[in-house]
C-alpha cells in the first residue's frame, strides 16, 4: 500500500533531481533502499522502456491515425503533396494536446546531459503521449490522475480508492524544504524503478491490461465515417480540458529561493559576450547565402513587390547590411518595430516631416496618409525605401496600423522590406492587406540572437522587470521633497508588512493619514491628497475602492523591487 | 549613423542631393550579383517589354469581361433617374416613397480583385453618366460623420476636376471646413447644377454632352459587409429624406451574397431602397479567360511549365480565388526566368530570336551546349555532327535557329490540337481528363498524355459517342483548326470535313439497317410472357455481339483513331522539346517559396532540426531528436515542449543548465564556479526572451515565476 502511494506521489510531483541529492539521500537512509550503480540503473530502465514500447505500439498506431485525421480535417493534406521543402504538415506541428507532467522536462534534460556529444533519441517527440524514460505504468497512473482531477470519464480511475486520491494533493503542501522534497522524490523514483525491475513478470502481465484500460478515444469509434467528426470535437474538448482546470501541476520553486542575483541589461550583455560563440563558420555561411540575394531584392523592390523576411534568428543585422551596402545613395527610413513606443503615427511623421519636408499637423493618421499618397503619386521621382524590423511587433500588429502600412507599401515609389518573427505573424494580414503589400516571402534563417529586439525592458521576463521599475522609483522619489519620500516609505513599509497576507486590501486613506500625522509628515488631509495625486500621476500608487466604500492605497510594484528600494533608501540615508 | 536608440524608433536617412541617384537603376540590379552578366541588359529589356505586353493584355481582358456588367449598370443608372432629368415635379411625385435606387453588385469572394473592378467602374461612370462618383470604403468611415466628410470631400474634388474656374471657391469651402450635412450637400448640388445649367448652352453641349443637366450622385460602397450597420442605416435614412432634392444612387459592392443586405439592414431601412441585383463574372471564368489568352497562345514566347502552372492554379483555388495574385505569380515567374536563365534572351519573337542567335557569344554557345535538352539532341545525332555541334560555334548557331523554329512550330501545332482534344473530352461523362482546358494542358505538358490511364478511358468513352454529338464536336474542331494560324492543318481540316461528309452519307444507309432492328423490335412487342421475352432478348444480344460493326461504328473508330494520332504527334510533352529551357520557366519551388511561404514550418524546422540550416556534423541527428550541442534556443524550445500549460522557470533553468554543463564537460557534481553559472543563466534568459518574442510563451501571473505556453503539441 505504502509503495503504491509513494508511486502515486511521484507521479504527481515528478521533478528534476540533482545527482548530489540522490547520493545524499541514499546515504541518509542507511542502506534500506537500493544501492545500485546509477549507470546500471539507467540502463535497466532503458531496457525496460523498450519492452514497454512494443506493448504500447497499439496505442501509438491509434494516435498516428488521430493525427492524420486531424491533418485531413484541416485540409493540409492537399498541400502537403505540393511541398517538398524540409517540412511537415501544419497539424503535426501545432495540434492541441493534453498537458504533460511537470517532470518531463527534467527527465529530458538529464537524458540529454547523460550522453554528451552524442545524439539522444527520445521517442516522446514523435508520440507525445508516450513517456520516454519513465515506466509505462506510472505514466498511465498520472494520466488517470489528472483525468480524475478534471472529472474526466475514465474507467480506470474508478478502481483507485478515494482515500488515496485525496492524499495525492497533500504533498505539495507538506513539503517544507526544497531539497528535502526532491530527495524524497528521487528515493521514490529509484525504489519505483527497482521494484519494477525485480517484478518484471508481473508487470508484463499488468501493462497490457493497463494500456487497454487507458482511454484512447479513437479505439471506441470504429465506424470510419464518424471518426472524423468525433475527432474534431475531441480535439476541442481536449483543448478546453487543458485550459479548464486552474490546477497547476508544476513545482512551487521560485527564482527568489534560487539565491541568484537578478541581472540587469548591462551585466546580461557582458555575460553573454563571455559565452563562447557557437557554429560561427556555419552562421557565416548562412549569412553569405542571404547576402547573395541583395541585388535580387533590390530588383524585386523596384518591380513593385514588397519583401518580407522570416525564419529563426535576428534579421536585423542582415537588413542593416543590406541598407549599408545598397541604400546609401537613396532616401530610406529605418523603423525599429521592436522599439516599445513605436507607433504608426511616428512612422508617418518621419515621412512627412523629414522625407517630404512638410510643415503642419494632421487631424488623423488617415489625413496624413492621404497627403503622403498624394505627394508620392504627384512626384514619381521621389523614392523611399522603408525598412521595418519586426513588422509584427506589439505596437504595429494592430489592424489599423497594418492597414496604413499596407497602403504605404502599395505606392509604387515606396519600397518596403520588412522582417517578421512571431509564429502567428501572417495572421495579421487578410487578403486585402496582403494584396496591398504584394509580398514576396524570403526565408532567412540566421540563428543569430535577438539581442537588440529583446533588449528593451518590456520584452523581457521576470528576471529583469525589477531593475527599470526600481530605477524609475528612485528617480521619481529623488525629485520629491523629503516629506513626500517619507510618505511613500511609510506606505511601502506597510505594504511589505502585509505581503504574506493574501487578502490584504491595501492601506485605507484614513489609516494612512493617521500614520502620516503621527510621523509629522503632513498637517492636513489636503496636503496628503495632493501628495497622493502626484504619486498616482507617476504610477507609484494605485487606489482602489473597497466593498465598504473606503479608499485603499496600493503600490503596484512587486515585493522584491520594493524591498530593494527600501534597502537602497536606507543606504542613502 | 546607428539605427539603435533608446529614445526613438524611426530613422530617416537622406543622402545629399548630388549623391542621390536620379535615373532608374533597376537594370543595374538585374545584372548585379550575377556572374554571367553578359547580355543582362538585353535580357532585362526583353523581360520588361514582355511584361508590359502581358500586362496590357490582362487589362484588356479585364475590360472586355466587365463590359457586359458595366453596360447593364449604366443603363440602370440612366433609367433610375430619367424622370429627374425630364420633369422635376414628376420625379418628386414618384419619389414620395423616398426610395433610393440601389444597385447590389455581387462580386464574389476574391476581394483583392475588386479594387480594379471598382476603379474601372468609376472611370466608366464618370465618362458616361455623371462626374459625381464617390467611392467609400468601410475603413474610412467608422462613423456617419466621417462618411459624410469623405463624401463631401470627394464630391468637391470632382467638381474641381469638372470645372477649373471653380477651383478657388472649392478650396475655400474645404478650408473653412463647412459643416458636413446633407443640407449643405443639397445646396452644393443645386449651385453646381444651376451653374452648369445657366452657362451658355453651346458650351454645355460640348463639355458635358455626355452628362445630363442633373447628373446623379453615385455613391459606391466598396465593401458593404464591413460597414458598421449603424453608419449604413443612418446614412440611408438621412439620404432618403433628401432624395427629393438631388438624384442619388447607391452601388453596394457585395462579396458574399445579396442576403447580406437584409441581414445588415432592418426592414424599415431596406424598404427605403429600390434594389436591383447585378452579378459580376465569376473569378473562375476570369481565370479561364486569362489562361486562355496568356498561356494557350503563341502570342507570347514565354511559357510556364506544368509544375509552375500547377502551383499558381493551386494558390488560386486553395487560397484566394484572386486573379490579380495569379497574374502577380505570372509576373514573378517572368522575372525569375529572365533573371536566372542566361539564354532567356532568346525568349522573344521568332524573327528577333533568330537575329539574336547570330550574335551569340562563345559563352552563350557553351550555355546552349549545357542545356540537358540540347545534350539529348546531340546524342541522337551522328558522330560527325556531334563533333561539329560541340566544337563549331557557327554551326551551332545555325542548328539553334532551326531548333528554335521547330519549337515555335511545335507550339503552333500544340494549342489547336489541345483545344480540339479538349472539345472531345469535355463531352465525356465524368471528365476523365478534366473539365477545364488548364487541367488538360497540365496533363499534356507534364508527360506523354496518351500513356496515361485517364487518356485510355477517355478514348474508350469516345468510342461510344452518339452520332449527333460526334458531328457537333467535329464541326467545332474544324472551326478551331481553320482559325488557327498553323498552315500544316489544311490536311487535317480536309480529313475532318471528309469525316463529316461521310457521316451525312451514312444517314441514308442507316435507314436500311434500321429495318432489321425494327423487325426484331416488333417481335419483341408481340411476346408478352416473361420467358419468351427473356429468350428473345438473349437472342438479340447474341446477334448484336456476333454482328459486324455497323458503318457508323466503323467510321466512329476511324475518327477516334485519327484524333488519337493527332494527339500522339502534336501533344508531346514540352520537356521533350529541344531548347525548351529557353522559353519554359520550371523552377516551381522558387515560386512556392516566395508566394506561398510557410513561416511556421521554417521556424519549426530551425528549432527542431538545426542541422537543416547549420551543416555541422555535431548537430546531425535522426528525426525527432536533437543534439545537445544545438543552439541554446533549440534546447530551451525542446525542453519547453515537455511541459504543460505552465512552465516553472526554475525547473526550466535547471534543466537547461544540466544540458549545457554536460556539453561543456564540466562535472555536474562538482561545485560549478559562480562565473559559469552566471553565463548559463544569462544564456537562458536570452533564449527564453527569444522564445517570448517568437510567441511560444508569455509571462503568466497565475503562479510566481511561471510562464504560459502558447502552442500546443509539437514534436
Amino acid at each position: 500500500m505504502s509503495q503504491l502511494e509513494l508511486k502515486r506521489n511521484k507521479v504527481l510531483e515528478a521533478r528534476f533531481v540533482a545527482d548530489e541529492d540522490v547520493l545524499k539521500h541514499i546515504s541518509d537512509n542507511g542502506g534500506v533502499k537500493v544501492r545500485k550503480d546509477r549507470a546500471q540503473l539507467a540502463l535497466n530502465v532503458k531496457r525496460f522502456v523498450k519492452k514497454l514500447e512494443n506493448i504500447s505500439d497499439d496505442d501509438e498506431a491509434q494516435e498516428i491515425l488521430e493525427e492524420q485525421n486531424y491533418v485531413a480535417v484541416l485540409g493540409a493534406c492537399a498541400e502537403d503533396s505540393l511541398r517538398n521543402g524540409p517540412s511537415a504538415g501544419g497539424g503535426k506541428i501545432y495540434s492541441f494536446q493534453t498537458p504533460k507532467r511537470s517532470g518531463k522536462m527534467a527527465e529530458l534534460a538529464s537524458e540529454l546531459a547523460q550522453t554528451p556529444g552524442k545524439n539522444v533519441t527520445f521517442d516522446s517527440s514523435q508520440y507525445p503521449e508516450k513517456p520516454a524514460s519513465t515506466p509505462q505504468s506510472s505514466k498511465k497512473y498520472s494520466a488517470s490522475n489528472k483525468a480524475q482531477l478534471k472529472s474526466k470519464k475514465n474507467e480506470f480511475v474508478s478502481t483507485t480508492p478515494y482515500r488515496l486520491r485525496k492524499r495525492l494533493t497533500a504533498p505539495s503542501l507538506r513539503s517544507d524544504s526544497e531539497s528535502d522534497y526532491s530527495a524524497s522524490c528521487s528515493e521514490e523514483e529509484e525504489e519505483d524503478k527497482d521494484h519494477k525491475e525485480t517484478s518484471d513478470v508481473i508487470l508484463d502481465q499488468k501493462t497490457p491490461s493497463k494500456t487497454r484500460a487507458a482511454p484512447t478515444p479513437a479505439s471506441k469509434k470504429t465506424p470510419a465515417k464518424k471518426l472524423k467528426e468525433e475527432m474534431t470535437s475531441n480535439l476541442v474538448e481536449e483543448y478546453f480540458e487543458a485550459h479548464s482546470s486552474s490546477k497547476v501541476l508544476t513545482s512551487d520553486r521560485t527564482l527568489q529561493k534560487l539565491q541568484k542575483r537578478k541581472l540587469d541589461q548591462q551585466t546580461l550583455l557582458v555575460l553573454l559576450n563571455k559565452a563562447p560563440p557557437a557554429f560561427t563558420a556555419e552562421l557565416k555561411e548562412l549569412n553569405q547565402q542571404h547576402e547573395s540575394l541583395f541585388s535580387k531584392w533590390m530588383l524585386q523592390l523596384h518591380l513593385g513587390f514588397s519583401i518580407v523576411l522570416y525564419g529563426l534568428g535576428s534579421k536585423r543585422d542582415l537588413l542593416e547590411k543590406f541598407r549599408t551596402s545598397l541604400l546609401q545613395d537613396s532616401v530610406h527610413l529605418v523603423v525599429n518595430g521592436f522599439f516599445p513606443s513605436i507607433t504608426v503615427r511616428s512612422i508617418l511623421n518621419s515621412i512627412t516631416e523629414e522625407v517630404l519636408d512638410h510643415v503642419g499637423t494632421f487631424r488623423s493618421p488617415l489625413d496624413q496618409l492621404d497627403l503622403i499618397m498624394k505627394r508620392f503619386k504627384e512626384d514619381s521621382s521621389v523614392e523611399l525605401y522603408l525598412l521595418i524590423h519586426n513588422l509584427d511587433s506589439k505596437m504595429l500588429r494592430g489592424d489599423k496600423s497594418q492597414q496604413i502600412l499596407a497602403q504605404l507599401a502599395s505606392l509604387p515609389n515606396i519600397h518596403l522590406i520588412a522582417s517578421i518573427d512571431h509564429i502567428n505573424a501572417p495572421l495579421m494580414w487578410d487578403q486585402a492587406k496582403q494584396s496591398l503589400y504584394n509580398w514576396l516571402w524570403y526565408e532567412t534563417t540566421t540563428f543569430s540572437p535577438y539581442l537588440e529586439e529583446t533588449s528593451y525592458e518590456n520584452s523581457l521576463l521576470v528576471q529583469q522587470s525589477g531593475s527599470l521599475a526600481l530605477s524609475s522609483l528612485t528617480h521619481v522619489l529623488h525629485s520629491l521633497t523629503p516629506n513626500a519620500r517619507g510618505i511613500f516609505r511609510l506606505l511601502a513599509q506597510y505594504h511589505l508588512e502585509n505581503k504574506d497576507n493574501p487578502s490584504y486590501p491595501g492601506l485605507s486613506f484614513q489609516d494612512f493619514y493617521q500614520r502620516c500625522r503621527e510621523a509629522f509628515l503632513v498637517n492636513s488631509d489636503l496636503t496628503l491628497r495632493a501628495q497622493l495625486t502626484e504619486f498616482r500621476d507617476h504610477k507609484l500608487i494605485r487606489t482602489k475602492r473597497g466593498t465598504d466604500g473606503v479608499e485603499y492605497l496600493l503600490i503596484p510594484v512587486d515585493n522584491g523591487t520594493l524591498t530593494d528600494f527600501l534597502e537602497k533608501e536606507d543606504e542613502d540615508m | 549613423m546607428s539605427t539603435s536608440s533608446v529614445s526613438k524608433g524611426c530613422f530617416v536617412f537622406k543622402p545629399s542631393s548630388k549623391k542621390r541617384r536620379i535615373s532608374s537603376p533597376t537594370a543595374d540590379y538585374f545584372s548585379e550579383g550575377k556572374n554571367d552578366s553578359e547580355d543582362s541588359g538585353l535580357r532585362f529589356a526583353t523581360c520588361q517589354l514582355l511584361w508590359k505586353q502581358i500586362n496590357s493584355e490582362t487589362e484588356k481582358i479585364q475590360e472586355e469581361l466587365n463590359k457586359q456588367l458595366f453596360d447593364n449598370l449604366i443603363s440602370f443608372l440612366r433609367q433610375s433617374h430619367s424622370e429627374f432629368q425630364t420633369k422635376k415635379t414628376e420625379w418628386m411625385c414618384r419619389m414620395k416613397t423616398s426610395e433610393i435606387p440601389t444597385a447590389a453588385l455581387v462580386l464574389g469572394v476574391n476581394v483583392t480583385d475588386h479594387e480594379v473592378t471598382f476603379k474601372s467602374l468609376s472611370e466608366v461612370l464618370q465618362d458616361n453618366i455623371t462626374p459625381y462618383v464617390v467611392s467609400l470604403q468601410a475603413k474610412e468611415c467608422p462613423g456617419i460623420k466621417h462618411l459624410l466628410q469623405k463624401l463631401m470631400g470627394q464630391l468637391m474634388d470632382r467638381c474641381v476636376d469638372v470645372d477649373l474656374s471653380e477651383e478657388e471657391e472649392c478650396v475655400n469651402i474645404s478650408q473653412k471646413k463647412i459643416r458636413c450635412s446633407m443640407a449643405s450637400l443639397s445646396k452644393w448640388y443645386e449651385s453646381v447644377t444651376k451653374k452648369t445649367g445657366s452657362e451658355t448652352p453651346s458650351k454645355k453641349r460640348t463639355s458635358s454632352s455626355r452628362h445630363w443637366q442633373f447628373p446623379p450622385i453615385v455613391v459606391i460602397f466598396k465593401d458593404m459587409e464591413s460597414f458598421t450597420t449603424k453608419v449604413l442605416q443612418d446614412f440611408i435614412i438621412i439620404s432618403s429624406q433628401h432624395i427629393h432634392e438631388f438624384p442619388l444612387v447607391f452601388i453596394f459592392g457585395i462579396a458574399t451574397s445579396p442576403m447580406i443586405i437584409h441581414r445588415l439592414l432592418p426592414h424599415s431601412v431596406s424598404s427605403l431602397l429600390c434594389i436591383e441585383l447585378f452579378q459580376s463574372l465569376s473569378c473562375k471564368e476570369h481565370l479561364a479567360t486569362v489562361i486562355d489568352k496568356l498561356l494557350l497562345t503563341t502570342q507570347f514566347p514565354f511559357k510556364l511549365s506544368e509544375k509552375v502552372l500547377q502551383v499558381l492554379i493551386n494558390i488560386f483555388l486553395y487560397h484566394d480565388f484572386s486573379v490579380q495574385n495569379f497574374i502577380k505569380g505570372f509576373q514573378l515567374s517572368i522575372v525569375e526566368h529572365f533573371y536566372s536563365q542566361p539564354l532567356s534572351m532568346l525568349c522573344c519573337q521568332l524573327l528577333e530570336a533568330k537575329k539574336r542567335v547570330n550574335s551569340l557569344s562563345h559563352n552563350q554557345c557553351e550555355n546552349i551546349r549545357g542545356l540537358p535538352s540540347f545534350r539529348r539532341y546531340v546524342e541522337s545525332q551522328i558522330s560527325e555532327k556531334q563533333i561539329a555541334l560541340l566544337t563549331e560555334d557557327s554551326f551551332l548557331k545555325e542548328v539553334t535557329q532551326t531548333l528554335l523554329e521547330d519549337l515555335h512550330i511545335y507550339h503552333e501545332n500544340y494549342f489547336p490540337v489541345l483545344r480540339c482534344l479538349h472539345v472531345f473530352t469535355t463531352s465525356l461523362p465524368k471528365y476523365p481528363l478534366g473539365k477545364q482546358i488548364r487541367e488538360l494542358h497540365c496533363a499534356c505538358l507534364g508527360k506523354r498524355v496518351w500513356e496515361t490511364e485517364e487518356y485510355g478511358s477517355a478514348v474508350q468513352l469516345l468510342r461510344m459517342l452518339a452520332k449527333a454529338e460526334l458531328v457537333a464536336i467535329l464541326q467545332k474542331c474544324v472551326e478551331i483548326f481553320t482559325s488557327s494560324s498553323g498552315k500544316q492543318f489544311s490536311n487535317t481540316v480536309e480529313k475532318l470535313e471528309e469525316f463529316l461528309l461521310r457521316f451525312q452519307n451514312l444517314e441514308a444507309e442507316t435507314n436500311e439497317v434500321q429495318d432489321v432492328s425494327v423487325s426484331s423490335q416488333k417481335e419483341l412487342q408481340k411476346k408478352t410472357d416473361l420467358y419468351h421475352l427473356q429468350k428473345t432478348l438473349l437472342e438479340l444480344k447474341e446477334s448484336k455481339r456476333s454482328k459486324k460493326l455497323t458503318k457508323f461504328e466503323m467510321l466512329r473508330f476511324e475518327v477516334v483513331d485519327f484524333i488519337d494520332s493527332l494527339v500522339r504527334s502534336y501533344l508531346a510533352p514540352a520537356e521533350m522539346q529541344t531548347l525548351n529551357e529557353v522559353v519554359y520557366f520550371n523552377t516551381a519551388n522558387i515560386l512556392r517559396e516566395h508566394l506561398n511561404a510557410a513561416p511556421r514550418i521554417a521556424l519549426h524546422t530551425a528549432l527542431n532540426n538545426p542541422y537543416c540550416y547549420l551543416k555541422n556534423q555535431t548537430l546531425k541527428s535522426d528525426v525527432g531528436c536533437i543534439s545537445n550541442t544545438a543552439p541554446d534556443i533549440c534546447i530551451v524550445y525542446k525542453l519547453h515542449l515537455e511541459c504543460g500549460r505552465l512552465i516553472n522557470l526554475v525547473d526550466w533553468l535547471e534543466a537547461f543548465s544540466t544540458v549545457v554543463t554536460a556539453v561543456e564537460g564540466t562535472d555536474p557534481d562538482s561545485v560549478a564556479t559562480d562565473q559559469v553559472d552566471e553565463i548559463i543563466h544569462a544564456r537562458f534568459i536570452r533564449a527564453v526572451s527569444e522564445l517570448e518574442l517568437l510567441g511560444f510563451i508569455k509571462p503568466s501571473k497565475q503562479k510566481t515565476d511561471h510562464v504560459a505556453r502558447l502552442t500546443w503539441g509539437g514534436c
